[in-house]
């Protein structure tokens, strides 16, 4: 075989399968759980503006790091239920976009408490043809039991994306459920999109004051 | 499964007292009451258990109030391992025994947790968990005063540990009010970073916190591990 004929190979092969060839440089789900958040904790404590209490460069850590590895729109859905099927596609982005900065306020106010615990990344126990599993990791700390977080993650074309994020067995897509349903039932959708409106900027403006 | 037993006719005399209201959550259905106890330990909360533990903890040095954590939870210990063999987990009850053993003797009178050093890992067991692992159902949710969210079997589960509770036997009196407060100042403190993320999470706090307390308690008496629950209104996930 010539070499020029089995690069002819080599090239075809590579066009008959691009999509799992990308797909596989994709970081399996555990791995990539582990590196962002040791690279996240990592800046943290190394940010002299984080470390000074700054909440606004804390976010912008989260959105260039973490976001990137969420599916929100799927953590909307879930949380809506049954409301979602009620919302236009128009309502569906705004709540997208009010859900998101809601999450990551709260992730941002968490990762701020944080202070030296140790992370127990457990081995991913899923076949390598699995498109939906959870990722364990548990939070150690003396004279305490440890607090699981399960990231529940679905497999994409752009890579693993996390749905759901349980702690301590609270699902907090599950756990936003009968808000949002109540809001629904209430309000409508459009009530619900303007409570998590004004949710949003009292947090900001509680935020600013500091 | 007498205790089963006993606890559904406990929670039916109770749906029977007759403060049950027409609300939408099946599982709450003594929201009213339930609310306006809330409503009053927040008030308990803002006014004194709050600027206590946050004083508390300004106060102390990290270690020392991880002492004080320490020394609590290592007197519970006997009893969370009296929980885990009453639920058949008789190696995770030794476990928790050489816990309180080692803790108690080499670490100082459990100031020192050494146990979790030497590979044996503190559990979360109580008698509420106990009852839900024998098949009682958690019943209507329920919020008791100054404790805060809890539901009819983990109440009941409650009053039996206070009975079970060692800081009970403390002499005297002076001594052991001195430890319950102690302690529940411990407690909130570490709790002060969990209730800021609640207030900041929630839309309705009463709400969030109520369906997080039975999503927590089903976990724990599963250890984590709990069967998927049957949830048929979620859409596919599959959106742009």
């Amino acid at each position: 075989m010539t070499m020029r004929k089995l690069l002819r190979i080599l090239a075809a092969s590579f066009l008959l399968l691009p999509v799992p060839a990308i797909a596989q440089v994709a970081p399996p789900p555990d791995v990539l759980v582990k590196n962002v958040t040791l690279e996240v904790i990592d800046l943290i404590a190394k940010d002299k503006e984080i470390n000074a209490g700054s909440r606004a460069k804390l976010i912008q850590v989260i959105e260039a790091k973490v976001l990137p590895h969420f599916n929100f729109a799927s953590m909307t859905a879930l949380a809506m239920g049954q409301g979602w099927n009620r919302a236009t596609p128009e309502q569906k982005k705004r709540l997208i976009e009010e859900f998101k900065t809601l999450l990551v306020r709260t992730y941002a106010s968490a990762l701020s408490s944080y202070s030296e615990q140790k992370f127990d990344f457990r081995p991913l126990r899923a076949k390598p043809t699995d498109t939906d599993v959870t990722v364990q990791v548990r939070v150690l700390q003396p004279g305490m039991q440890p607090v699981p977080i399960d990231y529940s993650m679905e497999k994409t074309a752009a890579g693993w994306k996390v749905y759901d994020v349980m702690v301590g067995g609270v699902s907090l897509v599950v756990n936003y459920r009968t808000e949002f349903n109540n809001a629904v039932r209430n309000s409508g959708v459009e009530g619900l999109i303007k409570e998590l409106d004004t949710k949003n900027r009292s947090l900001e403006a509680a935020a600013g004051k500091k | 499964m007498i205790a089963g037993r006993f606890l559904l006719a406990v929670s039916l005399a109770a749906a029977a007292a007759g403060c049950a209201t027409a609300e939408s959550e099946p599982r709450d259905p003594w929201e009213s009451m339930n609310r306006r106890i809330y409503r009053f330990n927040d008030s308990f909360d803002d006014w004194i258990a709050r600027p206590v533990a946050t004083r508390y903890r300004g106060l102390l040095h990290g270690e020392i109030r991880g002492r004080v954590r320490n020394f609590f939870s290592n007197l519970a210990d006997p009893f969370i391992g009296v929980n885990n063999m009453l639920q058949g987990k008789f190696e995770d009850g030794l476990a928790d025994w050489v816990r309180f053993a080692f803790n108690t003797t080499f670490g100082l009178l459990g100031i020192h947790d050494v146990a979790s050093d030497m590979g044996y890992e503190k559990h979360n067991e109580d008698f509420g968990q106990t009852f839900g692992r024998w098949g009682a159902g958690p019943g209507p949710y329920l919020v008791l005063p100054l404790l805060g969210p809890s539901s009819v079997r983990d109440g009941m589960g409650t009053a039996v540990d206070m009975v079970a509770d060692p800081v009970g036997l403390f002499e005297p009196n002076a001594a052991r009010n001195s430890a319950v407060v102690l302690r529940a100042t411990q407690v909130r403190a570490d709790l002060l970073d969990a209730s800021r993320l609640l207030g900041e999470a929630a839309l309705d706090r009463y709400v969030f916190l109520r369906d997080a307390y039975f999503q927590r308690r089903r976990s724990l008496i599963y250890d984590g591990r709990p069967p998927r629950e049957e949830v048929n209104d979620t859409p596919e996930p599959a959106v742009k």
